[in-house]
């Protein structure tokens, strides 16, 4: 009688303990099943849709990278290699020249070379560039649009929230498959003719 | 083509305006010279593996942490697991990905029908979980890097009264109630943007960033764990798992022989003395279903708490921000500085489709705030009741609900195996 009462609340707690324990379990393996539905054995990264980007500046500012893994790319299949180029010069240079005065670029990160008359081809310096799409403004403007932002994902540490992203005007940065991680125009050619409308 | 004749090809690209990609402006010249086009370089993310590989990291710490913390009774053997696991997930890895992040990922694919979650991220959502389920929170001990950098600072912790750590324990459930909130509406990744030392992991954060990690260090020489215990999301998840754990760790290996030498030694306040139920039991069963039958009256007010400050909730949303912002100074949208105006304006979307968007948003907040209420008033509620209810403890027993499983405490034990 006595052995009874004594194993009786600690059966009970057993028994509380064994139901919770299996709920907890069993809620567990649901959330994890409906959040199977959606995964991917791939991984994500987080790139700027070309297309979208305004240029706005920010990505020099907000990346947790100093300087920002954001860059700017030179899609070469899409360059005009202009010597009046938007992207290289500043709207009111006096000369059409390599001079520091005239050039767009804060840090003199793109760098000019003749090819032959009158096409001159621009090569980004990555170390330099700080990703305030400045040349890419001039160029969208100007020019092709040959120059625009792309993440490097050398230098990108993946954040699980881009802190870019949270302050994109445009809504341009986007999670893509790690195993096509760019999305560089010409050989990414959606939105070529459906985003601008003119 | 000379530069004059660009300047006459320029002038209607210019006077259109707006960028023309759909026609090359300038075609491609063909090259005379055998001029090569270099490639645009696209250097690659790191390896798909390497991701694999963080999980097989994290399998392997978890193991070896239960397997010094349960059946091995180390504190040297948790305590350099967690310095590898400072080194690898914290320093090595910078702090993502973590496991208190991955909620806000898991919560964004049940939300969010676009979202495409890793796999990798769920694994490390539920790993420690399914771990926690069955031996404690032996993750906190030695495998999380925000945990391990924190109980390394811990020299001299005080005790917090009972009472402050009652209430400051609240706040990680509306920390996780916030975050479920914000990253269910799409808004932003509270948990991830607030991480106090992810900024230390990298080596290179904004200046707030790093002030806010070298507070919760400082604070965390006299407090012990301060972001563990009073803010961490993620740890509310563990708490409930390890409080139906199935093999949670214990002071002593066999029977405790009240020698009260563990009594100050958690640094935590997670050891539950022996405890006799006091006053007349009639009332004390009374009080208890008095504060159960109140449970409902808490959830009730916490959900019109809740949806009262849906408005101030929803202006971090960006979409709502800047509708309320165009919609009390209509000036801005003339203003070239305000990059978001000025975003909006370019893109041609009507300022009723804007009003529309945030409204939906600020909906969805409201009946976000209806529920994240009525989470926090069951979560007080209950600790309430728990509060009231007695439990007769013979022993010191660790609580296993905020026991971190660090081990200290074995230390202290004179009983031995």
């Amino acid at each position: 009688m006595n052995d009874k009462k004594t194993s009786k609340p600690t059966n009970r707690r057993e028994f509380i303990q064994k139901g919770m324990r299996a709920t907890l379990g069993l809620s567990l393996a649901g959330l994890a099943g409906v959040a199977a539905f959606k995964a991917s054995a791939d991984d994500y990264v987080w790139q700027i849709d070309p297309f979208k980007c305004v240029s706005c500046g920010r990505c020099a500012d907000y990346c947790v990278v100093t300087p920002s893994a954001v860059k700017c790319v030179h899609a070469y299949d899409l360059c005009g290699y202009c010597d009046l180029c938007g992207g290289y010069l500043k709207p009111d240079a006096n000369a059409l020249s390599t001079a520091a005065e005239n050039q767009l670029c804060p840090t003199a990160a793109i760098k000019r070379k003749f090819v032959e008359d009158p096409y001159f081809e621009y090569e980004i310096i990555e170390t330099l560039c700080i990703g305030c799409a400045k040349c890419v403004e001039g160029c969208s403007a100007f020019g092709n649009g040959s120059l625009h932002l792309q993440v490097r994902h050398d230098l990108c540490v993946n954040c699980n929230e881009c802190s870019i992203a949270r302050v994109c005007p445009a809504d341009a940065f986007l999670r893509v498959p790690a195993s096509s991680p760019y999305l560089i125009k010409g050989d990414f050619t959606t939105g070529n003719s459906t985003s601008n409308p003119t | 083509m000379n530069r004059y004749q660009k300047i006459v090809y320029l002038l209607p690209a210019i006077l259109t305006g707006l960028p023309v990609w759909a026609q090359q402006r300038f075609p491609k010249p063909e090259f005379e010279t055998g001029y090569v086009q270099p490639a645009t370089s696209q250097p690659a993310p790191r390896m798909l593996f390497l991701e694999y590989f963080d999980v097989f990291v994290l399998v392997a710490a978890l193991t070896l942490a239960t397997w010094f913390v349960v059946r091995k009774r180390s504190r040297q053997g948790v305590l350099w697991t967690s310095v590898f696991s400072l080194l690898y997930f914290g320093f090595y890895r910078e702090g993502c990905i973590c496991s208190i992040g991955a909620i806000q990922n898991i919560v964004l694919a049940v939300f969010d029908p676009s979202y495409v979650l890793p796999f990798t991220a769920l694994l490390f959502f539920i790993i420690p979980l399914v771990v926690a389920l069955f031996y404690g929170r032996t993750f906190c001990a030695a495998v999380c890097p925000l945990g391990a950098i924190q109980d390394l600072v811990a020299f001299r912790p005080i005790e917090l009264p009972k009472w402050l750590q009652k209430i400051l324990g609240l706040i990680p459930y509306l920390y996780l109630g916030l975050a479920v909130l914000y990253a269910a509406t799409r808004s932003e990744f509270l948990i991830c943007r607030y991480d106090p030392f992810v900024g230390l992991f990298r080596f290179d954060a904004e200046f707030q960033m790093l002030l806010l990690g070298a507070l919760f260090l400082l604070v965390g020489v006299f407090v012990a764990r301060p972001y563990c215990r009073f803010f961490c999301p993620y740890g509310v998840l563990l708490g409930w798992m390890s409080t139906f754990s199935k093999k949670h760790m214990t002071i002593t290996p066999t029977n405790c022989i009240q020698c009260k030498l563990c009594a100050n030694s958690c640094p935590f306040g997670a050891i539950d003395e022996p405890v006799e139920e006091q006053g007349n039991r009639r009332s004390n069963v009374q009080r208890l279903m008095a504060y159960l039958l109140l449970v409902p009256l808490w959830m009730g007010i916490g959900g019109l708490a809740g949806s009262m400050v849906h408005v101030p909730l929803a202006k971090f949303n960006k979409t709502v921000y800047l509708a309320e912002q165009l919609v009390a100074n209509p000036e801005i949208k003339q203003d070239q500085n305000n990059i978001d105006a000025r975003t909006f304006m370019q893109k041609g979307k009507t300022m009723d489709e804007l009003v529309t968007e945030a409204q939906s948003i600020r909906s969805q907040f409201y009946w976000g705030g209806w529920v994240l209420g009525g989470f926090m008033g069951l979560v007080i509620g209950l600790t309430l009741v728990k509060l009231s209810s007695h439990r007769n403890r013979n022993d010191y027993v660790p609580d296993k609900t905020n026991c971190l499983s660090c081990g200290r405490c074995m230390d202290y034990c004179p009983v031995k195996n």
